[in-house]
């Protein structure tokens, strides 16, 4: 089988430091991993090879340095990666970056499915994945948090909405999004990083791809960010701070007090 | 043609239309009253009956584009992504926003690619620009650290999805009427390529945590498993689902459809309450719709009593048995009256 993986360099936001005059992300000295819902697509595909046999390719749309979160995939188990870095790509939306990943693919082509996380930490939209399947105008399922068998033809998934899981079987070629719950994600091993350090990863240009250049980059985005903000997060909400025990009893009552306001009980 | 009119895409959930559909209306209504056009609601499904897709009207729809389908009653992606994206190439509306349900968060970008639109995911706010008319659209992004304003000049429609629960519902007026125009389809458009095969409903107690009006969530604060029952009892009296911090799922407490934040689900519920956790920009991400937040933090320097409207700062296990007990006994006396 031929799995391929889509994967985002992101920085490190588990402690974001803004810049408060600018509202912009201090970007300095951030360390820049895979977004972390990605791993999870990883291991999904890393799975299906184990099973099935074939092979995983990983690829990533971003500035050269991104190269390093590809080397990571191959460690935990991809086979190789490929890099899509121009000038041209830089400040694309949801709709311009699905429509370069699709390109890359179709260039692969021979494909059987493709992971992707369910989104990236950093833009937080989860659009990129369906987008790519409509350009390759493929099946897709969003939220799959289980694979249970696997065909020729097709495959049956689990998928997590509202009210519960819906059990699907979609055609191949086709797309998922996975969720968390759908593995563990596993650790790159030292064979896996002796592998990523040697590998050579090839690096696809507008040339290598056959795309329209109206398409790409900020150009080619049909959306604008026109602003940043800080958020106000900061609801300036009453604190108590009871110690003794009849103050604990105080606040409890004061507690319900403010329950009933809300009308909930 | 030009682009006119704001349309909404409705949702069906079994035999009903989800409530998702009339909180978008709300938000609909405003921008269509702001251009002066018509609000409309593509209502795909299957099954509905005239009274309810005139539910739509009373909610504040000028008119109603009903699809009903038995390919249409089950979510089966393909089928809705074609009946969406042909209605809206021979439509032209200026601007479609859908709910970032797990339905709207998968059409809406497959609509967007078809349709050439630019999207804008889990939007907060919507606005029209006075100047330009354009929709402007802000979102939060990085893990809710920054918030971005976004809009799409050149390109027709505007597409956003909106969180769902993040606003309430117009009240229905019963007098107010409009159209419904009843759209057919047929052959192509309703191919798919995905069955449905079963459906498994969560039917654990403190179930489903998007959809209720109350979650009480609780975090490594706990400090172990039998603690977290505390957070399950006071769910059940306040009739509310059980959320928690990643830290509370990791450690095995409870399952992971209930972690609330960044990695986990995002909630909007009329209360949350968080006892227990230290409100990390993760966990935040996933609150900051809630209406009202309740926290109960033992650290003075606790992040999340930033973002609540009502603290206790104290150890959660002198506060939350006596609030259990006295929610017991009022509940008891409630009943004896
Ligand atoms: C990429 C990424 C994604 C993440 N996604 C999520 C996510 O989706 N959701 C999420 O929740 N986290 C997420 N996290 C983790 C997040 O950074 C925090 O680690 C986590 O939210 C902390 O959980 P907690 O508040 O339960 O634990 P802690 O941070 O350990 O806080 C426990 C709190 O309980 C209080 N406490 C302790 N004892 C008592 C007592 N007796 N009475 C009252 N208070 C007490 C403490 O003062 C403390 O504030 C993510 C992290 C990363 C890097
Ligand atoms: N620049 C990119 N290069 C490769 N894959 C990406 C890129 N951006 C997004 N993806 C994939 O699409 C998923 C959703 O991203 P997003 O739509 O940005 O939230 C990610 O988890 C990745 O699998």
């Amino acid at each position: 089988m031929k799995l391929i993986v889509p994967i985002k360099q992101v920085p490190e936001t588990s402690n974001v430091k803004m810049d408060p005059e600018t509202g912009t992300m201090v970007r300095s000295g951030v360390e820049q991993i895979i977004n972390p819902l990605d791993l999870y697509a990883i291991e999904a595909a890393i799975r299906l090879k184990e099973k099935f046999g074939g092979e995983i390719i990983t690829l990533t749309m971003g500035p050269p340095s991104a190269d390093k979160a590809l080397r990571e995939a191959i460690a935990m188990g991809c086979d190789r990666g490929i890099l899509l870095s121009h000038k041209d790509f830089a400040g694309a939306d949801t709709w311009s970056t699905s429509y370069v990943l699709a390109k890359a693919i179709e260039k692969i082509g021979d494909y059987d499915v493709i992971f992707c996380g369910e989104r990236a930490t950093d833009g937080d939209t989860g659009q990129v994945g369906p987008g790519i399947a409509s350009w390759l105008k493929i099946p897709f399922l969003t939220y799959v948090s289980g694979i249970d068998q696997t065909n020729q033809e097709t495959m049956t998934v689990e998928r997590n909405v509202e009210a519960g899981y819906q059990i699907l079987k979609i055609q191949k070629p086709c797309l998922f999004t996975v969720v968390k719950e759908i593995n563990f994600p596993r650790l790159p091993t030292l064979k896996g990083k002796k592998k990523a350090r040697d590998i050579e990863i090839p690096t696809w240009t507008p040339q290598n791809i056959d795309v329209d250049p109206e398409n790409l980059g900020l150009n080619g985005s049909p959306t604008r960010v026109v602003k940043i903000s800080k958020p106000k997060v900061s609801r300036e909400g009453e604190k108590l701070m009871p110690e003794s025990d009849q103050e604990i009893e105080d606040s409890v009552g004061k507690l319900i007090e403010y329950f009933e306001k809300l009308e909930i009980i | 043609m030009e682009y006119e009119n704001v349309w909404i895409l409705g949702e069906q959930n079994n035999d009903e239309i989800d409530v998702v559909s009339f909180e978008l209306l709300k938000r609909g209504r405003e921008l269509a009253d702001k251009l002066n056009v018509d609000l409309i609601a593509l209502m795909p499904g299957y099954g509905l009956e005239s009274e309810q897709l005139e539910e739509l009207i009373h909610y504040g729809a000028d008119k109603v584009i009903s699809v009903d389908h038995k390919m249409l009653s089950d979510f089966l992606v393909d089928p809705h992504i074609n009946v969406v994206t042909s209605l809206v190439n021979k439509y032209k509306p200026e601007i479609v926003i859908a709910s970032a349900t797990t339905t709207g968060r998968s059409v809406a970008p497959a609509v967007a690619i078809n349709c050439h639109a630019g999207l804008t995911a889990d939007c907060t706010g919507l606005d029209i620009d006075d100047e330009t008319g354009n929709l402007i659209q802000t979102r939060p992004a990085i893990g809710g650290n920054i918030l971005a304003t976004i809009k799409t000049p050149n390109h027709r429609p505007q597409m956003a999805t909106v969180r769902p629960h993040s606003n309430q519902p117009l009240t229905p007026d019963n007098n107010r009427t409009g159209e419904i125009i009843r759209e057919k389809v047929e052959g192509e458009l309703l191919k798919t390529r995905i069955k449905q095969v079963d459906f498994k409903p969560i039917d654990e107690e403190g179930g489903n945590i998007q959809d209720a009006e109350i979650v009480v969530a609780g975090g490594k604060g706990c400090s172990k498993e039998e603690n977290f029952e505390m957070i399950e009892k006071l769910a059940e009296l306040l009739d509310g689902a059980v959320g928690a911090s990643r830290e509370a799922v990791d450690l095995g407490w409870i399952s992971y459809p209930h972690q609330v934040g960044l990695s986990g689900k995002t909630v909007s519920p009329k209360l949350y309450v968080a006892a227990g956790i230290s409100g990390a920009v993760q966990h935040l991400a996933g609150i900051k719709t809630a209406e009202n937040i309740v926290t109960i933090n033992n650290d003075p320097e606790a992040q999340i009593f930033s973002v609540a409207d009502f603290s206790i700062q104290a150890d959660m296990f002198q506060i939350l048995p006596l609030l259990i007990e006295k929610l017991e006994k009022r509940k008891q006396s409630k009943a004896q009256n």
